[in-house]
């Protein structure tokens, strides 16, 4: 029998009873009185000179309260980078300035130069047409490899060239990775590229800063994954706002997916020119504004080496990177190529020697960040596709290759060649899973039906590996992170024995309101309808770090079961007290303190009763109440891994690839709700999947953007996806957090390209295609499968 | 501004509408029913369905003064009368058909307008039916799930 409550339950998601009578309350939902709106002029050429800005025409406009240019932001901090990373001769990146309104020069399309303020969105808008902006165009860089180019336009005139960095990991290790290159049986090569993709969450960002003057206090709504980590960034780095004048609210945010991580230019403004005219000011992004202006993906160009010995033993992995990071280097932009990515190219395997090489580059392009699984699905797509070239090199079974080089589970704790520990891991176990749910052992017959109808059909497998949970804060700190990595949680026991936990977690879609009172609900043996979830308010929470990286459960779920620690053990102080009995013969289970061994019991409610009316309390050695704090810091990342299998079919005659089924098994160690569990590795999976055969953020040489819309970017729909059939029953619990989990939130989306693309080579391998880049659209297989004819 | 009058939920409204505004806009701004979502400005996402006379519609491609006289139904008219949700809302909520829930009041109004006219729908019917609609979250595969429940249920 399934658990109907607490740990391992699947109790329907409390949250969805407003999202689907239409109560939620999104950003664009909230409307503060006597407010006005803004609208942002934004660069049409990817590069130019600012010579002249005309608002004359435009502030007589009818409903204009105020027109801001860059000169106004003069004498105020920029939008901050997060993190800094050292390039492999020990200095650090190169760090250009990023004005909240372009100063002097437009660096990309969408690059905001203008913000217009009126009574309504349309007034601001209509006045905006009126504006004279005049730009001379200067020659743009898009390409990664021609910005890097001697003499190549630069991006910011102020720095040396488009290098942010070019880092080596593990430096120590290049000379003995050529050797090993140099020497081995056999070397695998291959040229690939991660495309550059728009994370699109359904609900457009959205921003409205208030003021009030009489208290000189700010207030910012905004569609965020992390308020407290904004408010940091904000009110430190761009206006000088101390955190007690700046409240941060991010109320039900429609889906984050990385891109609401980061501190955006608009937020900044919307705070600065509520002072400024003292009255709220509100931007609600269009869609098309969200493609110029939300941080993109991906975008990694690669060349991948995998060496072998003559027994088919993986010997060494060499990588170079070309990593995009667009015009301005977005909050943690360059923490994702290098040590979100290179840690991980050890992947699965016990490869003794890995050198990963990356540059990443200036172009004039929308800002490159953290997209769900950021880096991590970078390193897999590579590595699970090197390794499938490898067994079709060597004329082995790629599953088998796999399982030969895979860590075994007597080997963790593993230190792999780059730099982390995995704690646990059972890889030999998620792909026996996958064999069966997958029903490997039919592919050959389903092939044959396939080819019948004229179609060729193809088995791709990935196993990846990822690191959630980020990050243990010293060893951030020493990568280059500007910022600590724990969470924080209060776990308030009200007088009557309900719970409100304020967490530092964000709930954007993750379901944290139904999941994280079925940890409280077992812990004290209470209903969970006693448990309630504040988040996404600094005013109500602790300093908090937010969601992403999978981070949650593992990181705040943590710091909510140290919290809960801390109040049971008062708790059975005071319960001690009421027992007249010592307070290590005090249980707490099903809600009642015993005393072991006797029928002697109290209430849980009777207890949090006696803590805030404290007529019958040890009051010499204890405080009335019962409410705590706790910081969890986490001592390692936490490492999820799996097997995905994908059945695709291509049509030869139009190249149009259909998947036909999906499996993923999972080791996302213990799980606290199958069900959301489940609809997080479908969500990623879908994402993935997107990746591999439909989106694609597409530049021209100029930098226009053409991909810019839902007419050009292919978001994938209902009837493009198959069902997925997915397994979570291979559990390694996570070794160092209380919970023993590891997080599950991005590994759809790392586990699926590489997958998919595997199967999709794997259908065309009879024309000896070796490889297809992503996404594999129609057009580029039917051109792959002529050109191989 | 030229006025505009409908039913929308069973109730009469009347608004001052710019000749640009749209139906989106109006339900959003004007009457304060913020279930019905925007998600594009290129018609293409479905965040945006209502019912216009009892038949789907982006609301975003609709001006306001073109439901002059027009049934509107929107999410917040789709519960039971007693509050709790109706048979689809349920089903969305038993088969975890949401997770962000930013799409869901337009899956919730296509998906009635499917089962309106096909009370058993197969699976691909589904997905071709959900198409103008756009999850980011799901995956669908729920979505499929809490659709088909509903239909089970309702059949
Ligand atoms: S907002 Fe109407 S379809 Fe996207
Ligand atoms: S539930 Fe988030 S977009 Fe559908």
């Amino acid at each position: 029998m399934p658990k109907d409550h607490g740990i391992g339950a699947s109790p329907k998601r409390r949250e969805d009873v407003r999202f689907l009578t239409g109560n939620g309350k999104y950003t664009d939902d909230i409307n503060a009185p006597n407010q006005t709106y803004v609208y942002f002029v934004r660069s049409d050429v990817a590069h130019g000179t600012i010579n002249k800005i005309d608002t004359s025409d435009a502030e007589k406009m009818p409903g204009v309260v105020r027109i801001f240019t860059g000169a106004d932001f003069e004498g105020v901090g920029g939008v901050p980078c997060g993190w800094q990373v050292t390039d492999r001769f020990g200095e650090p990146m190169q760090e250009p300035a990023h004005p909240v309104l372009a100063q002097g020069k437009v660096r990309h399309v969408g690059d905001p130069i203008v913000a217009v303020v009126a009574e309504t969105l349309e007034q601001a808008r209509d006045a905006a047409e009126v504006l004279e902006v005049d730009i001379t165009e200067l020659p743009a860089v898009i390409d990664m490899k021609e910005a890097l180019k001697e003499g190549a336009p630069k991006v910011h005139d102020d720095l040396t060239s488009n290098l942010c960095y070019d880092w080596g990991f593990v430096e120590e290790n290049r000379e003995a990775v050529d050797e090993a290159i140099k020497n081995a049986a056999h070397v695998t090569t291959l040229e690939l590229r991660n495309n550059r993709l728009v994370a699109n969450p359904m609900e457009p960002r959205v921003a409205i800063g208030e003021y009030d003057a009489s208290n000189d206090e700010y207030t910012l709504y905004t569609t965020s994954q992390n308020p407290h980590v904004i408010r940091l960034l904000m009110g430190a780095f761009v206006l000088g706002i101390p955190e007690h004048k700046l409240r941060v609210v991010s109320p039900d945010v429609g889906g984050g997916f990385g891109t609401k991580i980061f501190h955006y230019a608009e937020e900044a403004f919307c705070t600065f020119a509520a002072k400024a005219i003292n009255r709220p000011v509100k931007w609600t992004s269009s869609r098309s504004e969200a493609f110029m202006s939300d941080a993109h993906g991906r975008d990694h160009v690669t060349k991948i080496e995998l060496a072998l010995d003559k027994d088919n033993n993986f010997l060494a992995v060499r990588t170079d990177t070309y990593a995009n990071m667009g015009a301005y280097l977005s909050t943690f932009a360059p923490s994702v190529p290098t040590w979100l990515h290179g840690t991980l190219m050890a992947g699965n395997y016990t490869t003794p020697l890995i050198y990963v090489n990356v540059k990443a580059v200036f172009t004039n392009t929308v800002p490159v960040d953290a997209y769900r699984g950021a880096g991590r699905p970078e390193a897999s797509f590579q590595l699970e596709r090197v390794i499938d070239k490898a067994a079709r090199e060597l004329g082995v079974d790629p599953i088998a290759l796999r399982r030969q080089n895979f860590i075994k589970p007597d080997q963790f704790p593993y230190a792999t060649p780059v730099a982390v520990e995995y704690d646990t891991g059972n890889y030999d176990a998620t792909m026996d899973k996958i064999e069966e749910i997958a029903d490997l052992a039919g592919f050959e017959a389903r092939k044959a039906e396939s080819a019948k109808n004229g179609k060729l059909r193809g088995l791709g497998i990935a196993h990846y590996i990822e690191a959630c949970g980020i990050a243990p804060s010293n060893l951030v700190g020493q990568l280059g992170a500007r910022a600590g990595l724990y969470e924080s949680a209060t776990v308030r026991v009200n007088a009557t024995g309900s719970i409100s936990v304020m967490t530092g977690s964000h709930s954007h879609g993750q379901g944290h309101e139904t999941a994280f009172p079925q940890v409280i609900a077992e812990m004290i043996g209470i209903d969970e309808s006693q448990i309630d979830i504040v988040h996404g308010d600094t005013a109500k929470i602790p300093m908090g770090m937010g969601t992403y990286g999978s981070r949650s459960l593992a990181v705040g779920g943590s710091a909510m079961v140290k919290a809960a620690e801390k109040v049971i053990a008062k708790a059975k102080k005071i319960a001690a007290h009421l027992l007249e009995a010592g307070e290590d013969d005090i249980e707490l289970a099903n809600g009642e303190f015993t005393v072991a061994g006797t029928d002697k019991s109290v209430a849980w409610g009777d207890v949090t009763l006696a803590a805030y009316v404290p007529h019958n309390y040890p009051l010499e050695d204890l405080e009335p109440g019962l409410e705590e704090t706790a910081f969890y810091d986490p001592a390692n990342f936490t490492y999820p891994s799996g097997a995905y299998a994908c059945e695709v079919e291509v049509d030869p005659e139009t190249g149009k690839v259909e998947v036909c089924s999906f499996a993923a098994a999972d080791d996302f160690g213990n799980i606290i709700n199958p069900m959301i569990v489940d609809g997080q590795v479908h969500g990623g999976i879908a994402q993935g999947i997107g990746q591999a055969l439909l989106e694609n953020c597409v530049y021209d040489s100029d930098g226009q953007l053409l991909s810019g819309s839902y007419m050009d970017y292919t978001m994938p729909r209902a009837d493009d996806l198959p069902n997925y059939t997915v397994d979570h029953s291979c559990q390694t619990p996570c070794t160092h957090n209380p919970l023993g989990v590891k997080g599950c939130g991005e590994a759809g989306a790392i586990g699926s390209p590489p997958a998919v693309i595997n199967a999709v080579v794997d259908a065309l391998s009879d024309y000896g295609i070796t490889h297809i880049d992503m996404p594999a659209t129609p057009a580029r297989v039917w051109e792959a499968i002529q050109a191989a004819k | 501004m030229p006025s505009v009058t409908m039913t929308v939920n069973g109730r009469a409204v009347t608004g001052e509408v710019e000749g640009r505004t749209l139906l989106s806009q109006f339900l959003r701004d004007d009457l304060k029913l913020t279930g019905t979502h925007i998600g594009c400005d290129t018609s293409q996402c479905g965040a945006c369905t209502v019912h216009v006379n009892g038949a789907a519609v982006k609301g975003c491609t609709m001006l306001a003064l073109e439901a002059d006289g027009a049934e509107v139904k929107t999410i917040e008219g789709m519960a039971n009368p007693d509050g709790s949700l109706g048979v689809i809302q349920a089903a969305f909520q038993e088969h975890h058909g949401l997770q962000c829930g930013f799409c869901t009041p337009g899956m919730v109004m296509a998906a009635a307008d499917l089962l309106a006219g096909n009370a058993n729908p197969t699976e691909a019917e589904i997905r071709k039916h959900l198409e103008g609609n756009i999850c980011r979250c799901t995956g669908y595969h729920n979505i499929v799930k809490s659709v088909q429940a509903a239909a089970a249920q309702l059949g």
